[in-house]
């Protein structure tokens, strides 16, 4: 049996119960995210853009999806501190796939900024959500069609025309549950004009021992002059699987940063689709992913230039070692007609090991002739130049490769606008890379066996 | 101090040095002196420990022991210190985080505790004093846009740091000009002790009009061929290599006959 049959015979047999507990705006595209499935399956490694991630394989074991909104008994909004001090963050969480808020969350936000739970702001709001709920991503990638098919809840941050949000809004996505679990979490993001905001969004599982699967979709609309600064930090196990899908449409004058960090996580997938519907939209993206023993990175990208004027600046970076497996593919689409298009891709990768893979296939596909664009990838090893250098003073081989290591990610940790975010994790990588399993080392859920429990 | 014997090292499978002598007693400074491509830097390299050379035969024995048996690291904790030719490059590391983790590794050797902030910055601005080195290049990578010049002050003033008792210079004069060669030169004078010995590896006698050696070697197809006073240089600079060369070469043709 194919996996996708369990997904499809579980929302036939319960479409009653999913959709009673969920708004309508959110049960409207069902019908067609199960037309999607049911017609194109999920892909295999034979199909071009998931030839390094077996999505087939991920979904195929039986999660177990809390369809019935049954309320799971943990409380991680009164144990959970953010490692990322003094950022004076708004705090929400997705616990498993329920929203929930922390205490003074909405303290330091100012008006015009809304941070909700997307099931109740669908109730509140129908108009705004059937107005962007699933207009951005394609229902036709099995991600979002899976996601959309059994989606109830979400969060939707939705920053109205001219609001500028000081305080970074947090949001961290906890899996905890004493039963292997499915999450289908949804994120939307509506950034109206002239408006800015920065947003972390951090991903932990706290049940190091429990297999989960995150399917994720974030939908983003950038009007015209927004400023949006999106980073996303996952710090999960080896047991956790996450399929994240984001979708993006920038209209004229927006400036967005992606900024995607892996530093722990089982087998993860992360989909970038954006495109530019205005002109002089900016993009920058920024990604560093540090896989070792087993884990499993599969990065993929479109970026598509649509109109004229946009400008582009891509970034990823792997350090694989052990057995674990890296994989890039980034595409880089400029339409006829798109001119004075500036865009550039760059993937840069430290392999360790001789059991460590890379894959990376940087992509351009340019259809008019005045653009400036790159792309390069480079695949290597630690330079034995610095190393015998840094050897030569004392500093040990192990030391060294760890600085090296290090020095390797510093243009990416130096792209972060956040200064205690910057600085923090410069510590964190630094504290990966030397094998301390600090990532959650001041929350004190329990979880610090996480990264080691295989 | 340093005592190497027959030394015999390769590259990639080919012979560079073949069998090197040298006693190098303590307070003494070496200068090692020789045609391109007569092995001055495979020595150096093969002294430091760099693992892209193999010794094939020899030994070299510093303060008392075996020093083929250590890795760079330790040999630097010993108190060997090697001024590279080409300093390396190394984006992304910063001038402070170096230093930092150089100074402490030595102090781990030796069983002691990482040394404090505000020692260290103090150690710092003194050692940088002894050559001039703006205090700028401190938060910049390591070596990374630096010039020439600034690439090797930034040697000496390492050197200053570690304190070694054994310094290796490899043509630390290549690529000064005359103010920053003063500076160098003199920053390793400042260094010296009754104790601490150099070895100087020049092409010219320029340096050594600043950095007065004790003994002057001429190193040619892998050996130390002539070993004389500090006239040897002034030799060298006014008649070149080339009689030296069609000596040894004389030399090796006979043997070769025989």
């Amino acid at each position: 049996m194919a996996a996708v049959d369990q997904y499809l015979s579980l929302w036939k047999e319960h479409h009653s119960l999913v959709d009673s507990n969920a708004p309508e705006a959110l049960n409207r595209l069902r019908p067609w995210a199960a037309t999607s499935l049911e017609k194109h399956g999920f892909p295999t490694l034979k199909d071009e853009n998931y030839q390094h991630t077996d999505i087939e394989k991920i979904l195929s074991p039986d999660y177990g999806i809390n369809i019935g909104r049954v309320r799971i008994n943990v409380n991680p909004s009164e144990t959970f501190r953010c490692d990322v001090p003094m950022l004076s963050t708004s705090l929400f969480l997705v616990v498993n796939d329920a929203f929930a808020e922390t205490a003074g969350c909405r303290d330091m936000l100012p008006n015009g900024v809304e941070i909700s739970s997307l099931a109740s702001y669908a109730r509140n709001n129908p108009g705004f959500i059937e107005e962007y709920y699933g207009k951005i991503a394609d229902i036709s990638n099995p991600i979002v069609a899976l996601n959309t098919l059994f989606c109830q809840d979400g969060v939707v941050i939705h920053v109205k025309k001219g609001v500028k949000v000081e305080p970074t809004i947090q949001l961290v996505n906890i899996f905890n549950n004493n039963a292997p679990l499915l999450a289908s979490r949804r994120i939307l993001i509506v950034m109206e004009e002239d408006s800015e905001a920065k947003v972390l969004v951090c991903d932990h599982t706290q049940a190091p021992k429990i297999d989960f699967c995150s399917v994720q979709v974030v939908e983003i609309v950038a009007r015209e002059r927004s400023r949006l600064d999106l980073y996303d930090l996952e710090e999960s196990t080896h047991r956790t699987a996450r399929l994240s899908s984001l979708w993006m449409r920038q209209d004229a004058d927006s400036e967005v940063l992606l900024d995607s960090m892996t530093l722990y996580n089982g087998i993860t997938r992360n989909e970038f689709h954006t495109r530019f519907a205005g002109r002089h939209a900016r993009l920058r993206m920024l990604g560093m992913g540090i896989e070792d023993e087993s884990r499993k990175l599969d990065t993929y990208s479109r970026i598509s230039h649509d109109v004229p004027e946009c400008n582009t600046d891509e970034l990823f970076k792997y350090v694989v070692d052990d057995d674990a497996v890296g994989s890039f593919a980034g595409l880089i689409y400029v339409a006829e007609g798109a001119v004075k298009t500036e865009a550039y891709q760059s993937n840069r990768n430290l392999v360790g090991s001789d059991s460590a893979k890379m894959h990376s296939k940087p992509q351009l596909e340019i259809y008019n002739d005045d653009v400036k664009c790159s792309h390069g990838t480079a695949i290597g090893q630690l330079d034995e130049k610095q190393l015998f250098y840094m050897m030569t003073r004392g500093i040990s081989e192990e030391q060294a490769r760890l600085m090296l290591k290090q020095a390797f990610m510093s243009d990416v940790i130096d792209g972060i606008s956040l200064p205690p975010l910057r600085d923090r994790l410069k510590l964190m990588v630094e504290r990966r890379f030397a094998g301390e399993q600090t990532a959650c080392s001041s929350c004190p859920v329990g979880c610090n066996d996480a990264h080691n429990d295989k | 101090m340093l005592s190497v014997k027959d030394l015999h090292a390769e590259i990639d499978g080919k012979e560079i040095l073949r069998g090197v002598n040298l006693e190098v007693k303590p307070g003494e400074v070496h200068a090692i002196m020789g045609p391109n491509g007569s092995g001055k830097s495979t020595l150096s390299m093969v002294l430091a420990g760099n693992p892209a050379y193999s010794v094939t035969s020899g030994e070299v024995n510093f303060m008392g022991k075996d020093l083929l048996e250590m890795t760079p690291d330790v040999r630097s904790h010993e108190g060997l210190f090697l001024g590279f030719q080409y300093p390396v490059e190394i984006p992304g590391v910063s001038m402070v985080n170096f230093m930092r983790a150089a100074v402490n590794a030595k102090r781990k050797y030796f069983g002691e505790s990482p040394m404090g902030a505000t020692d260290f910055l103090k150690l710092m601005r003194e050692k940088r004093a002894i050559v001039e080195l703006d205090n700028k290049l401190a938060s910049r990578s390591v070596n990374e846009g630096f010039s020439g010049g600034e690439k090797k002050r930034n040697e000496i003033f390492q050197m200053a740091v570690l304190e070694p008792k054994l310094a290796i210079l490899d043509e630390t004069d290549s690529g000064l000009d005359v103010d920053a060669l003063r500076i160098v030169a003199e920053g390793v004078n400042k260094l010296r002790t009754p104790e601490n010995s150099a070895i100087v590896i020049t092409h010219y006698q320029r340096l050594l009009d600043y950095i007065k050696p004790d003994v002057i070697h001429v190193l040619y197809k892998g050996r130390i061929v002539y070993t004389g006073g500090p006239e040897l240089a002034l030799e060298i600079e006014e008649k070149g290599y080339d009689w030296i060369k069609a000596d040894i070469d004389s030399q090796d043709a006979i043997k070769g006959e025989a």
